[in-house]
């Protein structure tokens, strides 16, 4: 028997310590997770005849939400899934490509500008999304705000950010909010280089770019598609840009996470609210399970 | 030739560098400049005549302060405590008890909460709140926090507890001390750094949290400072630029201080690459 098989911990204190934990995962993960299942077959709503015995309506809400004569409509559940599609790809792309760039950039470097740079991404990171989104509309704002008047040096703009392109404005604005992510992993992967490598690269002669290509790349590949994976299931459930759009103007900015809310909130249709949660869910659980594969190839391969 | 080469390298770094610093500093510097403009608006103007005016009439409005000082300060408290407390308590369990398949369980546990998240468990999550009877409460709030938080504090806390060397507990044992006696007097000690970690990145996730706060309250004299953020408007509908700004910098303030003094105290480290 391996020495740290040995119980330190008789079974039975074990479970007293453990159990704290488990209610709060049984009663706050397993349990909504099933029962948004059983609520997604039902007419549920707040107030009303169906808050109190809620009847069942079999597929009803799922064939209401693929009903293809106008699930693309704006406003509905497929056009939501399609500005999700270029929500996600966008911000995974935007920040994945500044985070590399940001730990390439400073790969072997140390000193204040580093500090700063790193300090300014992950405060974007961790400061209140409240807060951020208030100081983003100001940044975004027609007449006053920063950005038009920067563009104004150019003589552009002025643009209505949020009105005129609210898809685009979303996005950047989860680019800024999330980059720190990919560019602590990649920083991260980038220290565990071996500096021999790149020093028999660099004898060799090989540019910047060939550098990067063959071998540092290649040395960082797990944890970029790690990132990648990581980045794409968290962003797909992203509740913030709601406080800089609301989801408008006109469902322009309906990702997923928010008309989720809509349908659940404001109108309390809890049973079409569930449907949607489930369908997310299941997006979830593929991403999760993409991640989980890769993980397992990584773990075969090393 | 390598010279050229090397000047050019630099420029297109510096230039790199001040383009990507710009994208993540500017849009900070209204919420730096506004709150202490007399006449703040959405435009960044650096105050030729710095007040403290706009503070104070933050001060004066009694729901920014209950929000900010009182509500913010109870449910991130309480979640932040809550979540350390069972956390390490179910880490130290895993790390100690004989289970088979531990590891796989938390990876499993944290990859479960990635896929029941906010946005999918909202509606279960607000009429289990409604069930307990416990919608427009501090402690409905907090609990849905800490169980959203304690997969990913377990894990965290996972690398902290395994770290432990066995033997001190082992004599504790052979010494005749109870599993309770051993756990306050010789594991608490070695896992506070761990603790702190903890109660550092809970509070701060709660501290900013929007959506649950959002959901499960409803009387203005519960919201958090997050919701609050959103209600400084004149009759007209406009918002009050001066309130807004001067109260978003002070809610800004204590995630700001804490990352600060991490970073200096023992380094933004990461762990597994889990924010929330």
């Amino acid at each position: 028997m391996r020495r740290d098989q040995v119980a330190l911990l008789s079974g039975r204190v074990g479970f007293a310590f453990l159990s704290p934990a488990l209610a709060f995962i049984i009663l706050f993960l397993l349990f909504p997770f099933v029962w948004v299942v059983m609520i997604s077959f039902t007419d549920r709503t707040l107030l009303g005849a169906s808050a109190v015995s809620p009847q069942f309506v079999g597929l009803d809400n799922y064939l209401a939400l693929f009903n293809p004569a106008r699930w693309m409509r704006r406003g509905e559940f497929g056009y939501s899934l399609y500005l999700t599609l270029i929500f996600v790809a966008g911000s995974v792309a935007g920040q994945m490509g500044l985070g590399i760039v940001l730990s390439l950039l400073f790969f072997r470097r140390e000193g204040p500008l580093k500090e700063l740079m790193y300090t300014l991404v992950t405060l974007a990171w961790i400061l209140p999304e409240a807060a951020m989104a208030f100081t983003w509309s100001a940044f975004f704002e027609r007449d006053a705000g920063t950005l038009n008047a920067i563009l104004g040096w150019f003589g552009l703009g002025p643009y209505d950010w949020l009105l005129d392109y609210p898809l685009l404005s979303i996005i950047i604005f989860n680019i800024w909010r999330g980059t720190a992510f990919s560019m602590l992993l990649m920083t991260a992967a980038l220290g565990s280089i071996r500096p021999s490598y790149i020093e028999t690269a660099l004898v060799a002669g090989a540019s910047a770019w060939q550098r990067f290509r063959d071998v540092i790349f290649p040395l960082v590949r797990p944890q970029f598609w790690t990132g990648l994976v990581l980045i794409t299931l968290w962003t797909f459930n992203v509740f913030s840009p709601f406080l800089l759009t609301q989801g408008g103007p006109a469902f322009q900015t309906e990702i997923v996470a928010i008309h989720t809310y809509r349908v659940a909130f404001r109108f309390y249709e809890f049973g079409r609210g569930s449907a949607i949660a489930v369908v997310v869910m299941v997006i979830n659980l593929l991403l999760a399970s993409v991640y989980l594969i890769s993980q397992r190839r990584q773990g075969v391969r090393s | 030739m390598r010279l050229v080469r090397f000047v050019l390298a630099r420029i297109g770094f510096y230039v790199l560098v001040v383009l990507i610093g710009s994208f993540f500093a500017l849009p900070l510097l209204w919420l730096f400049t506004a709150p202490f403009h007399p006449q703040a608006t959405l435009s960044v103007q650096l105050p030729t005549e710095p007040t403290l005016a706009n503070f104070a009439a933050v001060f004066r409005n009694t729901f920014a302060v209950r929000a900010l000082f009182q509500n913010s300060v109870i449910q991130a408290g309480g979640a932040m405590i809550l979540t350390t407390l069972v956390a390490s308590l179910a880490a130290y369990a895993l790390a100690r008890v004989r289970l088979p398949g531990r590891d796989v369980l938390v990876y499993v546990l944290i990859l479960f909460s990635s896929v029941v998240t906010g946005t999918a468990a909202m509606v279960p999550i607000f009429l289990l709140i409604f069930h307990m009877g416990l919608i427009d409460t501090h402690l409905g709030v907090i609990l849905v926090f800490t169980g959203g938080l304690l997969p990913t504090a377990i894990f965290i806390m996972r690398d902290f507890v395994a770290g432990l060397p066995r033997s001190l507990e082992e004599s504790a044992m052979v010494a005749g001390a109870g599993s309770w006696q051993i756990l306050r007097q010789i594991v608490l000690p070695q896992v506070r750094p761990g603790m702190m970690v903890i109660a550092v990145w809970a509070f701060v996730n709660v501290w900013g949290g929007f959506l649950i706060p959002f959901i499960l309250l409803r009387s203005p004299e519960k919201m958090p400072a997050s919701a609050a953020t959103y209600s400084f408007y004149t009759e007209a509908g406009t918002p009050v630029i001066t309130l807004i700004s001067a109260y978003a910098l002070l809610y800004v303030l204590p995630a700001l201080a804490l990352y600060l003094f991490v970073n200096w105290r023992y380094g933004f480290k990461f762990f597994g690459g889990i924010k929330s």
